[in-house]
């Protein structure tokens, strides 16, 4: 079939309507307001620490808040807060239907297995997006905020705030592209969630320590080359350390190498997934 | 109907006891364009692991109503689910007017199918619920609404179209259901259980609505337990046992063909004694007894054919007939005789 038979104007309905009935089970499902929690709990931190120094009338350094931002995005918001959204919100895209024993109503419309995979997995990107996307905006809203506006203003304008805000912002998106495509296909995959989870968290710890094609094969690799700010030289001094162990930076890919291998990677778990989606079968039964 | 097309019933156990085996083995049947109107099941199996679902299935299903007809795990509901292709045959080949399971964009816009499942997804109306998956076909909001409307109509459940289902009662949410498999407009229902916690008014409004569609031209596929109910509206059963067809076709048909248990017939005349003695003299006849009300036989015979050409002949020779209507020509002797104790509700 060529491109242009393609029927893309009734796929494009299609992914909407799975938009409609989906967003909503997202966002607001009661089992997953730990998800908040995990999003916005840096944002809590940063308020704090900005209303304690405030408080003691302290000028604070934009420097040493900057790394402590970029440590804090790299070792909770992407390895442990994004990581676990989305395996919260990605495996029960079809896990969590499975369990409540409404999939088959999915199964049972005139929509190809592969569009519905689409239309769920760009619903479970949205509710991701918007969730650690606001989070990282509030988050450097929150460790700024009680400088004072000449500094602020030097920095976001002149200095590299903005730049950096886009980065982070790009990497969290990023970072739920990445990591709804393996939560996706994990819960397609497996019955129990945690396995998967802690196989691709262990698998992204070590990322640093395995050859360079394995480390390809990970999102965490292609997302550390993307953070505008290194982490600070003392975390990762003592390379014994479990910390150190995480903080390893492998070989940096250039922006556009790591942005494309990232989507590439995404693409081709959301393509196995699809082959898995296809075969899939209604046994409520066996769960 | 059998597989062939001919309208003769198939009676799977004679072929297994010609066969000597435990399975029906059928012949694989030659396809044809008129595939394309029926539903096809052929050398159809399913196994759930080791455990049997269906084995070696070969049906053909005209339009009209088909009751499948089995106690618990006989494997009705995973025929419903092989030709909606919520599950995967082991083996074999399944098409639905010409369409295989395989392909759900196109299978369902002429499929809805009512599942057993008690189950909705979460915070949606009734309205809402038929109206989403409505959105799936492509349909606009204004076309998706008003069949979203039509439906919900037809299954008198308009009042409570937009209450939470969470507060339906079963009855409800079956009718919701079914609203939900009958909104698009389909060639084909299938209906697992359809009937199950509706009241009896609302259940003979059900039956009438099956009966409607089934007159409008639509396949409808019904799976129940209650007998005496497939009975009043099936044009055609398949019996199902652990996993077998024991037997399909028109029940008459179905009946005919059981020869080990003689066929009962009612008869109101006004001598019933000298019209027992009458048939007693034949040697086909098996019984002949007089009613406890003195107006009439029930007689039992090995070759129908044969009786009521002697009950034309009687009826000549004086004695006047009323009546005459088969008494064992319905689904629950026919699954009592197939079947026996595997009994389903009767």
């Amino acid at each position: 079939m060529s491109s242009s038979r393609l029927p893309w104007a009734l796929w494009r309905a299609q992914i909407l309507a799975i938009l409609r009935l989906e967003v909503r089970k997202s966002f607001f499902t009661r089992r997953g307001f730990w998800i908040y929690f995990l999003a916005f709990a840096p944002v809590v931190l940063y308020a704090v620490h900005s209303f304690v120094e405030l408080k003691n009338g302290a000028r604070g350094d934009l420097g040493d808040d900057t790394h402590i931002f970029a440590a804090i995005f790299q070792f909770f918001f992407l390895r442990l807060a994004v990581f676990f959204g989305c395996v919260g919100i990605f495996v029960n895209l079809f896990r969590g239907e499975v369990l409540e024993k409404s999939l088959h109503y999915y199964f049972l419309a005139p929509v190809k297995r592969e569009v519905l995979l689409v239309g769920k997995f760009l619903s479970g990107l949205l509710a991701a997006a918007v969730i650690f996307g606001s989070s990282t905006l509030l988050q450097f809203a929150a460790i700024y905020c009680y400088f004072s506006s000449n500094t602020l203003q030097e920095y976001l304008f002149h200095g590299h705030g903005l730049e950096h805000l886009a980065a982070y912002l790009g990497v969290t998106l990023l970072a739920c592209v990445g990591y709804g495509s393996v939560f996706l296909a994990a819960g397609l995959l497996f019955r129990n969630p945690l396995i998967p989870a802690v196989v691709v968290l262990v698998w992204e710890a070590v990322n640093g320590y395995l050859p360079g094609l394995l480390q390809k094969m990970s999102v965490i690799f292609y997302l550390k080359s993307l953070c505008p700010v290194a982490i600070p030289e003392g975390i990762n001094a003592d390379r014994s350390s479990l910390l150190a162990l995480i903080a390893v930076n492998p070989t940096p890919a250039s922006p556009a190498v790591a942005i494309l291998g990232l989507l590439i990677l995404c693409v081709a778990v959301v393509a196995l997934s699809s082959l898995q989606v296809r075969r899939m079968q209604i046994d409520y039964g066996a769960e | 109907m059998n597989v062939l097309g001919a309208k003769i019933p198939f009676l799977a156990k004679e072929r297994l006891e010609a066969a000597g085996t435990h399975h029906p083995l059928s012949p694989l049947p030659s396809r044809t364009g008129a595939d394309d109107q029926r539903i096809v099941f052929e050398d159809v199996s399913k196994f759930y692991g080791e455990v049997l679902g269906v084995n070696r299935v070969n049906l053909s299903f005209p339009s009209g109503i088909t009751s499948l007809v089995g106690p618990n795990g006989s494997g009705k509901t995973t025929l419903m689910n092989l030709m909606t292709g919520l599950v995967q045959p082991t083996r074999g080949r399944i098409t639905v007017l010409g369409i295989s399971p395989h392909e759900p964009e196109r299978l369902f816009r002429k499929l809805g199918y009512c599942t057993q499942f008690d189950s909705f997804p979460k915070g949606l109306t009734g309205y809402q619920f038929v109206y989403s998956y409505l959105r799936l076909f492509g349909h606009p909001h204004p076309v998706a609404d008003a069949l979203a409307a039509r439906a919900i109509e037809r299954v008198n459940l308009a009042e409570a179209a937009h209450r939470q289902i969470a507060a339906y009662s079963k009855g409800m949410r079956q009718r919701i259901k079914l609203a939900q498999a009958l909104a698009h407009q389909p060639c084909v229902l299938v209906l697992d259980e359809p009937l199950n916690g509706l009241d009896p008014l609302i259940r003979a409004e059900t039956i009438a609505l099956f009966r409607s569609l089934a007159q409008e031209g639509l396949h409808v596929i019904i799976s129940s337990h209650v007998l005496h109910e497939v009975d009043a509206i099936s044009d055609q059963v398949v019996l199902l046992s652990n996993g077998y067809v024991v037997a399909e076709g028109q029940i008459h048909g179905v009946r005919e063909e059981i020869h080990e248990h003689p066929m009962q017939v009612l008869i109101r005349c006004n001598k019933p004694g000298d019209f027992a003695s009458r048939v007693f003299q034949q040697d086909y006849m098996v019984e002949a007894r007089i009613l406890p009300d003195g107006q009439g036989v029930l007689v039992k015979t090995r070759d129908a054919d044969r009786f009521y050409l002697l009950l034309n002949r009687i009826a000549q020779s004086g004695i006047e007939i009323e009546s005459v209507a088969p008494a064992d020509d319905d689904v629950l002797s026919v699954y009592e005789y197939l079947i026996g104790a595997e009994e389903p509700t009767k």
